[in-house]
């Protein structure tokens, strides 16, 4: 009888511990989401399927009534997402010349070629979560380029009086 | 018997070379302002570096090669195909000092693509340039689409005179809009400053009623506009015009590629009130049914797939790819691979037809263009005639183009030895693509786009291609800009240099 509530006991212990690596196959999974070489080399196959995206916010958020544009770039490409536009509120920083752009994770819903947006492919989300921060890029002066050009200039100045010598 | 050129060959060309580079050294004042007016110090000094290096290397050529006859048709096209050269090396050094091309070769190859109205593009992370580097771009196109010989011609005026009517033939403009070059040229300038004036207007507007920042609208408006109309092909963002996602927008940049793709002639008897000339045109007419038969392929190759949901949806993909095609702009609101893996073979057949026809004459397009179509259509017409009719019987076949015409065999010959031009140079691109591993069509494709001066891209051009293949397509921009003629020169000049006698 003991060894039979031995034996229960290691098979439910067994049992947990399936559960437990399934849920964290599945979040992991989930957590790895897809990238832009995925869908759009591969756009029949996620159609109007779930999909989990990341990247970083390019450009500017745009907002179109109730709703807004955000461009994602995961390093490949960028993708087009739909979503609420109270979902970008926690939208800082956009990359570009002089940001990094804030790093979000969207779950939505993959088309291939939108109806709703005129054959585009894009991501209408319904759920967005910050992975990281953005963050201003300061860049400082690079000082071999203004070497460079200080010894060009000289060089044109001398140019100039070449130009204003008589010639022969 | 070929004669090695003479000293005073080679004063005439660096002589007008360097008014060339001093002109196109002097646009990089722009970007150099917006960097200091934004905060961009690197940027400024990227285009500081260019400009006084272009500066340097201008006055040196003027004050040593001082000519004292006046150009020849050989140094006039000298000249073109070789300033075209040394404008792509001057345009790219800001480019690669940005840090955003991997090479200098590919900073080259963008400041082909840029001047030439390509559109090809082997930029790396195009998100997170600077705004002067990101003007530059577009404004490469600008001066390209207009002609780098133009601005010069706009610039120096006296100095140009004598030899203008030469530089002018040898930038792939032998239309003259008014007696004098000078005066077309500048006619040229003030017909594409009010268009950028109104398109801009019009991009930025649209772009603000769809979620814009004003400046950033705006801004957008400015480069779309420029790539638009000088049917370039480049757009701000990695995205080209996927990145707006706005439908009006799509509109406004389908009437700016539509204007950039018309005759600066006809331009010309617009402004002057003479709306008729838009019926009549054989340039327009050709261009109007070139987009039917080519839209039909689009639409038999997309239903045939199934790749959009409904009719609507495909007019507005197919349509604009298509008409981004047809006027060689190269603007795209698909992504390159969805060319590949969705479009099918006859659609890109139908898109490689538009691409390879083009717009028209003495406009910034490439390609072959509708004029030389409708003299070989109607040639062709003329010999069927000719065939069916009694033997005695005399007749004509006229042309309307601004005036009318008679079809002569030296026009239709003409025609036909550049179209000829144009196709083998076609092939050959495909030929190297198809050596280096991808499929003949989608060879066919992207040399199709950098010959035909187009940009549309099925994913081939990309910054890791190989270095051949670069060179090729840098060759191909650069002979179709030019419609062959000065690039055969240049060649022919530096044979008679090795070759030649004295």
């Amino acid at each position: 009888m003991k060894g039979l509530n031995i034996s229960y006991r290691s098979r439910g212990l067994g049992f947990l511990f399936l559960l437990c690596f399934m849920f964290i196959l599945i979040g992991s999974q989930k957590a790895q989401g897809h990238s832009s070489f995925d869908l759009i080399e591969s756009p029949t196959k996620y159609d109007g399927k779930r999909v989990v995206y990341s990247g970083e916010v390019i450009g500017e958020v745009m907002i179109r009534g109730d709703y807004a544009w955000v461009n994602l770039y995961d390093g490949k490409a960028a993708i087009g997402v739909w979503l609420d536009k109270n979902l970008t509120r926690d939208i800082v920083y956009t990359g570009s010349y002089k940001a990094i752009g804030d790093w979000l994770e969207v779950e939505g819903i993959f088309n291939r070629a939108c109806l709703e947006h005129g054959g585009d492919l894009d991501i209408h989300a319904y759920a967005l979560r910050k992975i990281k921060g953005g963050r201003a890029v300061f860049h400082r002066l690079n000082p071999q380029k203004l070497k460079v050009a200080l010894i060009l200039f000289v060089g044109l100045c001398l140019s100039l009086i070449l130009k204003r010598l008589p010639k022969g | 018997m070929i004669l090695k050129p003479s000293a005073q060959d080679f004063k005439k060309i660096g002589y007008y070379i360097g008014k060339i580079i001093i002109g196109l050294s002097l646009v990089m004042l722009i970007p150099v302002i917006v960097a200091l007016a934004n905060r961009e110090i690197n940027p400024a000094l990227d285009f500081l570096i260019g400009l006084e290096i272009g500066l340097i290397l201008g006055i040196i050529l003027t004050r040593f090669c001082s000519p004292q006859q006046d150009l020849g048709w050989m140094q006039g096209m000298v000249v073109v195909s070789f300033s075209w050269l040394v404008a792509t090396i001057l345009g790219a050094i800001p480019l690669y000092l940005s840090g955003h091309w991997n090479s200098f070769l590919d900073a080259c190859f963008d400041a082909m693509s840029g001047f030439t109205t390509t559109g090809l593009a082997l930029v790396r992370d195009l998100d997170h340039i600077s705004l002067a580097h990101n003007l530059w771009r577009h404004l490469i196109i600008f001066i390209g689409g207009q002609g780098i010989v133009i601005i010069a011609l706009s610039f120096f005026a006296k100095a140009a005179a004598s030899g203008a009517f030469r530089l002018y033939v040898g930038e792939a403009r032998d239309e003259r809009i008014m007696p004098n070059v000078i005066s077309t040229a500048r006619f040229i300038w003030s017909v594409s400053i009010a268009y950028l004036v109104l398109g801009t207007f019009g991009l930025g507007i649209s772009g603000v009623l769809n979620g814009m920042r004003p400046t950033s609208a705006f801004f957008h408006g400015l480069c779309v506009f420029m790539a638009a109309f000088d049917t370039g092909g480049f757009a701000p963002q990695s995205q080209n015009i996927l990145y707006y996602h706005n439908p009006s927008l799509e509109i406004v940049i389908m009437i700016i590629m539509i204007l950039g793709t018309i005759n600066f002639r006809l331009h010309y008897n617009l402004w002057s009130g003479n709306a008729k000339e838009i019926f009549r045109n054989i340039e327009i007419r050709t261009f109007f049914f070139a987009v039917i038969i080519t839209f039909l392929f689009v639409v038999a190759g997309l239903t045939q797939h199934l790749v959009y949901p409904c009719g609507m949806v495909l007019f507005r993909k197919g349509f604009f790819q298509l008409l981004s095609a047809q006027t060689g702009t190269g603007y795209m609101t698909i992504y390159a691979q969805q060319f590949l893996r969705e479009w099918g073979d006859l659609a890109l057949v139908g898109i490689i037809g538009a691409m390879a026809l083009g717009g028209a004459v003495c406009s910034t397009t490439g390609a072959i263009k509708m004029l030389r179509i409708g003299i070989i259509f109607k040639a062709f017409c003329q010999h069927i005639k000719k065939i069916i009719l009694p033997e005695g019987a005399i007749f004509s076949e006229k042309i309307h183009h601004i005036k009318e015409v008679f079809l002569d065999d030296k026009i239709a010959l003409s025609a036909s030895l550049i179209t000829l031009a144009y196709l083998l140079l076609y092939v050959i691109g495909a030929i190297v693509g198809v050596f280096y591993g991808y499929p003949f069509l989608y060879s066919l494709f992207e040399s199709t786009s950098a010959s035909a001066n187009v940009g549309l891209s099925c994913g081939i051009t990309r910054p890791d291609m190989p270095l051949f293949l670069k060179l090729t397509y840098m060759f191909q921009m650069w002979a179709g800009r030019l419609e062959f003629i000065s690039v055969f020169t240049l060649i022919g000049f530096f044979w008679a240099l090795l070759k030649g006698k004295r």
